[in-house]
């Protein structure tokens, strides 16, 4: 027999939104790089909702765009309807959500990865991870890793020598899908599942668990009657996910989506065939997410609630299929038409695509470090609902930094760790690394506790650094980003220094705004704060300003106008980073602190935090165990300067 | 969360009697500046910063209007010369709890923060001036004296103060988790539509009242059981809730000739010659099929395996039991004094009698017997010498980290109290809602320190368990 032996940098485990971005990452700092996946033709597939972005992952888009990502640019070129929700609310909550073209969305996304130099797509199913043992003297002094990768192997018999792996298997491994009492073992949307790498997996001591999630069935557009539904528009105008975009090039005509609600109707049907559904009859053993529940969770959980929203959103411009977001379910066939047929604008739907349940293997993401890569293997590498996460574009994110930091390694660079206060990106992680998770990770803005700084409208100066410093982000673009900081910065000093004094002309001016008269001289960036004015409306006393575009305007505005809230939260970041600075040793043997509470030492021991910072996140490790550990850092580093002077 | 603040730390160093001197230690960057804001010489000037490092200064601690508060001497210590290696002051005054506990407030407003425990010790570890050698010890130290706080901090409360902290909490984090569940999903909960800031705020001052109110009566020891815990025990009936009301000078225990009246622990704090007692009145402890009875014994139990002092009432009238036996083996190993009640009427038990039903005379730390007669108040006078002289003897004490613990508490009402007027402001100024939940979410931190609850998943278990979420 012949030997079929590939030599490669990289392996790329999947092809899905996280796959993607860890391919094109790696293949765009310069690696070889081999993408697999069961389909060619599902590369970047959507298999539930056909919207990308919406309240935090339109941040997270944002910052995967700041950081030399692809999706913002694909969604750009592929959505058919944009809005900014919250508008009314603070900028720390303006989240952008599109809807795309699926297919679209899909064949652009396939078109950039043929394209990519360095990059290789396979369809081909990887069953098999090949380590070897490591000895601790080849590895860099924080990793504590007991092998390495050295390759993987299809199920048709390849053998892909790499020096790193990235897992982005999504839904696939073990997957099963349920309709009531029809069980298929297929990944999302009929596709096929794999089968073979979860055994391999546990062979290496991963351990796996296992997650649900559900989509709603998708109807045939014709036999819906829009005229008992509200029609719901996209923004006037529209603003592009990507900074790279240019605003012009996404004023296009844009489709409606429909909102119609259930009934009391609908619920006794779901009621009196609950012992029909997998998963109050026990079929299903995965933890599902709560916050996109099933229509059956939702009518048994909030049994008050006489209705409940459901949105009828095209999947595309070249089908009539439309997606029913708010009803996704897993009981029978019948029961679903004829639920979904008590909707107010669905009487007579035809169902195209069944709603469905699909359960899947994936990871405790407490055995990976905060650059994604395996605690224990060297070079294995994860992102996306793999690690526990649910989500485009929180695949999307964590596929990026998995494969930038595959690179990294492979390159001898330091990894590329974004912190809470940084980034979203940065929370996501985090929380996925250091806290229990049991359920689907969904982001929230809720989670973010700097969220007033981690805004979707300043990702670009937040981040643009640490993509161009990574090498995905071009020197020009890193350059424009600085220009633009330094106008926002001269804009906001001049606006500080310029004093309006209380001549005729200028209190007529507030007068005709409804604003109080001076009585002493005030500032421009001081009457900026009064809700009643703004930037634009002070152009009036302001002659001599500079022209500048709105993103500089955008930022010099919520600059002034929330600059005491925006102190407050950099202050508690000071406060933040001094913990995150401090660096545990990678050989800490907790067993040595003997002060530690029980509790806290083993939590320590299973998530090996990296800083003191992430040991104080961790849920059992209190204040004293900190004060504790601090004490004992100290001790472990004089005792290592002593050590170190007595071999000089 | 645990955040390391290179802030200036307070505590009270010593304990607390009136006729000692007590120190209120202050360590960090901004001791000095902060003790100068409340220190004035004996001319009524702002003299601390002049002084030369290692010197000791007489004048008063003032509050903000310049009244005088005590008389002091102050000794400063600049860094790296003091115990800390930071720039230290101590300040000692007259040992009054009430004066310590004033000053040491005046010393947290003016920019200080209480200390945790053992925080001085470990900082002077971090900063080098203890030897790697005494790390462990130091470790050790840092531990034990948590453990305690952690056990003090929760049990020092009473039941109705945490009740009424767990509700304002409760409040706080469902309006959190409407706003951020409105944020999150906007298609579905619309925060505009009927006037739901008008709503928030006064929900807001509401709450922000209850917390002012806890922060006022913090000071006269409504919320904050403070004191050298001491419990009644004793069989049924042998005049517990007597000595109670005595004490407090007040009928608050229900007092009865039945035997099994007081099935619940009633708790006083109680001042005798200067110092702070909190007193519990246990039921008495017996055998009993009683199930509300029973209840009762246990928390009896289990509020004596904590105590500081025994207070062991005995009727001197009847003879010992299987009951007496009982008491006796509760209270094993702890300091106690024992009260030869009923002393008016003939005496059938004696100290002798106590004596040789001991199996072995190490098992009680008996201090002292007196024969007392809670009906004539007879012996009276003897028990509260008694206890003075035991605690000047130190036979008795308070804890520091109990002090500590208190004034932390406070500090956090105080912190939750500011968050709360930042949101207040927040509304008035018309600011957007998400802006509301971030002080929110810190008043609702706060509060759980009191009652020893992280936040956590908190907010996100509220917003999934209240409202229906997503699509």
């Amino acid at each position: 027999m012949l030997q079929n032996k590939i030599q490669t940098d990289v392996c790329v485990v999947g092809a899905g939104h996280a796959g993607c971005e860890a391919a094109l990452a790696c293949a765009r700092l310069g690696l070889d790089t081999v993408i697999f996946t069961v389909s060619v033709d599902s590369i970047a597939l959507m298999p539930c909702n056909p919207n990308v972005g919406g309240t935090s992952k339109g941040h997270l888009v944002r910052e995967i765009d700041a950081l030399g990502g692809e999706m913002g640019k694909n969604i750009d070129k592929t959505f058919i309807q944009s809005k900014m929700l919250n508008k009314s609310k603070g900028p720390a909550v303006h989240s952008l959500r599109a809807q795309a073209d699926k297919a679209e969305y899909s064949r652009q996304m396939r078109k950039v990865l043929e394209n990519q130099e360095h990059l290789t797509i396979r369809q081909a199913e990887v069953c098999e991870l090949i380590t070897e043992p490591c000895e601790k003297s080849s590895l860099p002094d924080d990793s504590i890793a007991t092998k390495r990768i050295i390759g993987v192997k299809t199920y048709t018999g390849a053998v892909y020598e790499c020096k790193a792996v990235v897992l982005c298997t999504g839904t696939y491994l073990k997957a099963r899908c349920l309709c009531g009492e029809a069980i298929t073992y297929t990944g999302p949307n009929g596709l096929q599942a794999a089968n073979h790498l979860s055994d391999s997996l546990r062979d290496l001591g991963i351990e796996l668990r296992r997650f649900k999630t559900g989509t709603p069935a998708r109807m045939d557009g014709r036999s819906i009657d829009y005229s008992k539904m509200e029609e719901q528009f996209g923004d006037e105008r529209v603003i592009p996910f990507s900074f790279s975009t240019d605003p012009e090039d996404v004023q296009i005509d844009q489709v409606s989506c429909w909102l119609t609600y259930t009934n009391e109707k609908t619920h006794e049907i779901i009621r009196a065939n609950l012992d029909r559904s997998p998963i109050y009859a026990g079929i299903i053993e995965g933890t599902g997410p709560r916050y996109c529940p099933s229509i059956e969770d939702k009518v048994v959980k909030f049994a008050d609630k006489d209705r409940h929203q459901v949105f009828i959103e095209p999947e595309g411009l070249h089908t009539n299929e439309m997606y029913v977001g708010g009803m996704s379910s897993s009981l029978p066939e019948d029961v679903q038409i004829a639920m979904y047929r008590t909707v107010p604008g669905l009487e007579n739907c035809k169902i195209v695509r069944n709603a469905y349940a699909i359960e899947y293997d994936c990871i405790d993401p407490k055995q990976l470090r905060p650059s994604l890569e395996f605690k224990d293997i060297r070079g294995l590498f994860s992102g996306g609902q793999f690690n526990g996460s649910s989500g485009y574009e929180e695949a999307a994110a964590q596929g990026l930094i998995a494969g930038v930091n595959a690179a990294m390694m492979i390159l001898g660079k330091e990894a590329v760790i974004l912190d809470r206060s940084q980034a979203y990106i940065g929370v996501l992680i985090d929380d996925l690394v250091t806290k229990e998770n049991f359920e689907p990770y969904r982001m929230m803005t809720s989670r973010a506790e700097y969220r007033l700084l981690l805004r979707q409208d300043n990702a670009d100066l937040r981040l643009r650094e640490i993509g161009y410093r990574t090498g995905l982000v071009s020197k020009e673009v890193y350059e424009a980003t600085l220009r633009k900081k330094e106008l926002i910065d001269r804009e906001v000093a001049r606006l500080k220094n310029t004093v309006v004094g209380a001549a005729k002309e200028n209190q007529e001016f507030l007068v005709s705004h409804g604003s109080a008269e001076l009585k002493t001289g005030m500032s421009l960036a001081e009457l900026m704060c009064r809700p009643e004015l703004s930037y634009e409306i002070l152009s009036e006393i302001d002659p001599d300003r500079e022209l500048l575009s709105d993103d500089v305007i955008e930022q010099v505005e919520i600059e002034i106008k929330y600059e005491g809230y925006l102190a407050r939260q950099l202050r508690q970041v000071e406060q933040f980073r001094k913990m995150e600075k401090k660096r545990i040793p990678a050989d800490i043997d907790y067993n040595d602190v003997k002060s530690l509470r029980l509790e806290a030492r083993q939590k320590l021991i299973t998530y090996k935090p990296v800083s003191v910072g992430q040991a104080s996140r961790i849920s059992g490790v209190s204040p004293a165990d900190i004060s504790v550990l601090l004490v004992y850092l100290e001790k472990y580093n004089r005792q290592k300067n002593d050590d170190g002077k007595r071999s000089e | 969360m645990y955040s390391e603040k290179r802030e200036t730390i307070a505590a009270i160093a010593t304990a607390v009697s009136d006729a000692g001197i007590g120190i209120i230690r202050i360590s960090g960057n901004d001791a000095i500046e902060i003790v100068d804001s409340v220190y004035r010489n004996a001319r009524g000037e702002q003299t601390l910063k002049k002084y030369d490092s290692h010197t000791i200064h007489y004048g008063y601690i003032v509050e903000k209007d310049e009244t005088v508060i005590d008389e002091v001497m102050i000794s400063v210590m600049k860094a790296p010369k003091s115990y800390t290696m930071e720039n230290t002051v101590e300040i000692n005054c007259h040992g009054g709890m009430f004066i310590m506990r004033k000053i040491l407030e005046l010393v947290l407003q003016a920019g200080a923060r209480t200390a945790e425990p053992g925080e001085f010790t470990k900082r002077a570890f971090l900063n080098g001036r203890i030897d790697l050698s005494e790390a462990e010890a130091v470790m050790d130290i840092i531990h034990a004296k948590n453990e305690f706080a952690l056990k003090s901090s929760v049990s020092q409360l009473k039941g109705s103060v945490s009740d009424v902290i767990k509700e304002i909490r409760a409040d706080i984090i469902h309006e959190v988790a409407f706003i951020e569940a409105a944020l999150d999903d906007p298609e579905h909960f619309d925060l505009e539509a009927e006037g739901y800031d008008k709503m928030l705020l006064q929900k807001v001052k509401k709450v922000d009242k209850q917390i002012q109110n806890l922060i006022d009566s913090a000071d006269d020891g409504k919320v904050l059981a403070e004191g050298i815990r001491t419990v009644i025990v004793g069989k049924p009936n042998v005049g517990k809730s007597s000595l109670l009301n005595i004490l407090v000078g007040e009928e608050r225990a229900i007092v009865t000739d039945i035997a099994g009246t007081t099935r619940d622990i009633l708790e006083e704090t109680v001042v005798i010659g200067g110092i702070m007692f909190r007193i519990l009145d246990t039921a008495g402890i017996r055998s009993t099929r009683d199930a509300v009875e029973k209840i009762g014994v246990e928390r009896a139990q289990k509020a004596v395996s904590e105590a500081d002092l025994i207070l062991y009432v005995v009727d001197s009238s009847v003879p010992f039991d299987e009951n007496d036996r009982k008491v006796l083996e509760a209270i094993r190993g702890k300091r106690t004094i024992v009260l030869l009640n009923k002393s008016d009427l003939t005496s059938v038990i004696s100290e002798e009698t106590v004596h040789s039903f001991l199996a072995d005379e190490d098992d009680l730390h008996i201090s002292r017997m007196i024969k007392t007669s809670m009906k004539d108040k007879a012996g009276i006078q003897i028990f509260m010498d008694t206890v003075r002289e035991m605690f000047f003897h130190g036979d008795i004490s308070y804890h520091d980290e109990v002090y500590i613990t208190n004034a932390r508490h406070k500090e956090a009402l105080e912190e939750a109290h500011n968050s709360l007027i930042q949101v207040e402001k927040s509304i008035e100024d018309q600011m957007p809602e998400d802006f509301y939940t971030i002080d929110m979410m810190s008043a609702y931190a706060s509060l759980g320190k009191i009652i020893g609850e992280e936040v956590g998943e908190d907010l996100v278990n509220e917003i999934f368990g209240k409202f229906c979420m997503g699509k």
